[in-house]
């Protein structure tokens, strides 16, 4: 049995013009520890799998099953990293960490406890010297650096992560890139990160889904990506297998299935 | 001698310009001060040339209570207004002196004989009936804040309970309040019955008038403030699993501080408008029965001592708003955006 499982998972909405099939039969299997990809063009319905993984939205048919057992609510267990890093922008940094952490540990850790678990969250994105500032104080990187720690901290079983870097500069990407990968290899997190960039899917997972377009969009390819890690963004610039790997995505995105005919 | 003259006098002028200069230079070191500088002048500027208007065009006005007051007769009458109130106070501080002293001599009379204490009952002032309106106004601008703000959250959080309350809430929006003012006074003086009563009648039934026209302003805004929180920070909420007592204190009311202040500010200026409506028809003590009390008085001081009326409750006006925009910086989390 694996650690989580998409079982025949299909939705419809209930829009002005009718009902809109989203998504239509997408089963996946997802080992422990494993980082998986989402990738497709816009309007695919790759944050639609999300949201129902997290438990935001409820699927019409098929469900989420975790650890064996089905989920269909959102908990801290499947922590979401949101886009554009959905911070409370009257709390700090420190403050925004703690929200979560109060609410999973409030009946197994004390004050200190929790003070220090904050601060090693914090640590652990290297965000500990802003730990004090308010959102709007800090840049877009750290804030979803913070974003990360929140989740972290929370000590999920699955870290769902919504285009996490899509709004971010190339060089911030990469440094944070970087930092997820080392989080990844410590704490062996399972993670499903949505992404649009065919570079950053190849870096950092171990399989990579590709998603047919919409609607009633499903699971199109899946790729596995079998480098060795830890993976050095330099080196496997002129690797043949991260070549092959990052041509065979573009291959599915531009070649299999064309840009959306419908306007999504 | 002409020589010196002139150079004593060239000397002169040119310290005098290099002072302008210095000061001048001193203006630019710091913008704030020359912002400030700017502003106070535009504004002085500003009551100037409308006081000027103001006194011309009411030159020209000759109605039957006499010519329209100007800034002179208001200034005037302003002086008035404050005898008025001390000769009241005088006589206030007189008759408890002379109730004193008469109880005085009837306890060494009879030391057990009861003795009365009674209130002085003098004319209201006008610094009494400002005091009155101000009294009125908070006392139903709270009691509407403690329904609408409540209320509000719960319209916001709840699609189906805004569904079901948004009919009656826009057509009793629309309702001038002093409609209300015959049924309120009747209710009140039917269900407010007590041997002591804490508050008078027509106290009661102005705040009341005042509270159910500060009800809208906060319970739309409120509405629209928490019904518009972030998608993503409600998503945060969801997954972090916050109960909705903390869902609420951490998640909507921070988001919705803005446009609840915005209702409650809303809220106090109609409230004030309106309580002075509802004092002149129901004769209720306060600023609005002050003017009618004066409009029927009619002596050639009335207008001038309405005009210092209307005066004062644009000032205080005023200042109710600032007092209400200083608590929304305080209580605010964002510094940074400009309020107006």
């Amino acid at each position: 049995m694996s650690y989580l499982e998409i079982s025949s998972v299909g939705i419809e909405f209930n829009t002005e013009s009718g009902k809109f099939r989203a998504l239509q039969d997408v089963s996946l299997k997802i080992e422990k520890g494993e980082f998986i990809s989402l990738i497709g063009h816009s309007g695919c319905g790759k944050s639609t799998v999300l949201n129902i993984l997290a438990g935001l939205y409820e699927a019409t048919e098929g469900g989420i099953i975790l650890e064996g057992k089905q989920v269909n609510s959102p908990s801290p267990d499947r922590a979401v990293v949101f886009q554009n890093h959905a911070l409370l922008p009257w709390l700090t940094c420190y403050e925004n960490v703690e929200l979560g952490v109060k609410q999973v540990f409030k009946d197994t850790k004390t004050k200190a406890e929790m003070k220090e678990w904050i601060e090693y969250n914090l640590d652990l994105v290297h965000i500990s010297h802003a730990k004090n500032k308010k959102p709007h104080e800090i840049s877009g990187g750290m804030k979803q650096r913070v974003g990360i720690a929140r989740c972290l901290a929370m000590q999920p079983k699955v870290l769902l992560m919504d285009e996490p870097f899509g709004a971010l500069d190339a060089l911030t990407r990469a440094h944070l890139q970087d930092s997820l990968m080392e989080i990844h290899a410590d704490l062996g997190t399972t993670v499903v990160m949505i992404t649009h960039d065919v570079d950053e899917a190849v870096l950092l997972s171990d399989r990579i889904v590709m998603m047919s377009n919409g609607p009633a969009a499903t699971i199109g390819d899946i790729l596995t990506v079998d480098l060795p890690r830890p993976r050095d963004r330099l080196a496997l610039a002129e690797d043949a297998d991260f070549v092959h790997a990052r041509q065979q995505v573009l291959e599915f995105l531009y070649d299999k299935h064309k840009f959306p005919t419908k306007a999504a | 001698m002409k020589d010196e003259d002139r150079n004593v006098t060239t000397t002169a002028t040119e310290t005098y310009t290099r002072e302008i200069k210095l000061d001048l230079s001193k203006l630019k070191l710091s913008p704030k001060l020359t912002k400030i500088v700017r502003s106070v002048s535009l504004s002085a500027a500003g009551i100037f040339v409308f006081l000027i208007l103001w006194q011309a065009t009411a030159n020209s006005i000759v109605t039957s209570l006499g010519q329209f007051p100007g800034p002179t007769q208001v200034w005037e009458q302003i002086g008035n207004l404050q005898d008025d109130y001390q000769r009241e106070k005088d006589r206030e501080i007189a008759f408890y002196e002379r109730q004193e002293e008469r109880n005085a001599r009837t306890l060494e009379r009879d030391p057990d004989a009861e003795i009365r204490i009674r209130e002085y009952t003098g004319r209201p002032t006008f610094i009494d009936q400002i005091q009155t309106s101000l009294v009125t106004v908070m006392f139903g601008f709270v009691l509407a804040t403690l329904i609408a703000v409540p209320l509000g959250i719960i319209c916001g959080l709840s699609e189906t309970i805004y569904s079901a309350i948004n009919p009656i809430i826009q057509t009793f929006k629309p309702v001038s309040p002093l409609a209300w003012l015959p049924l309120v006074t009747m209710v009140v003086s039917a269900l407010y019955v007590s041997e002591d009563p804490m508050f008078e009648k027509s106290f009661v039934t102005s705040a009341i008038t005042v509270a159910l026209c500060c009800l809208w302003p906060t319970v739309i805004n409120t509405t629209v403030g928490v019904a518009s929180v972030d998608q993503d920070l409600v998503n945060v909420s969801r997954v972090i699993c916050l109960s909705t007592p903390m869902h609420i204190r951490k998640i909507v009311l921070p988001s919705a501080v803005p446009l609840i202040f915005t209702g409650m500010r809303l809220s106090l200026a109609t409230g004030w408008m309106v309580l002075i409506a509802a004092e002149m028809l129901a004769q209720n003590p306060g600023l609005g029965k002050f003017i009618w009390d004066e409009f029927q008085n009619g002596s050639s001081d009335s207008l001038g001592r309405i005009m210092v009326a209307v005066l004062v409750i644009g000032l205080i006006g005023l200042v109710l708003d600032r007092l209400m925009l200083s608590l929304q910086r305080w209580l605010s989390w964002d510094k940074q955006t400009v309020l107006r």
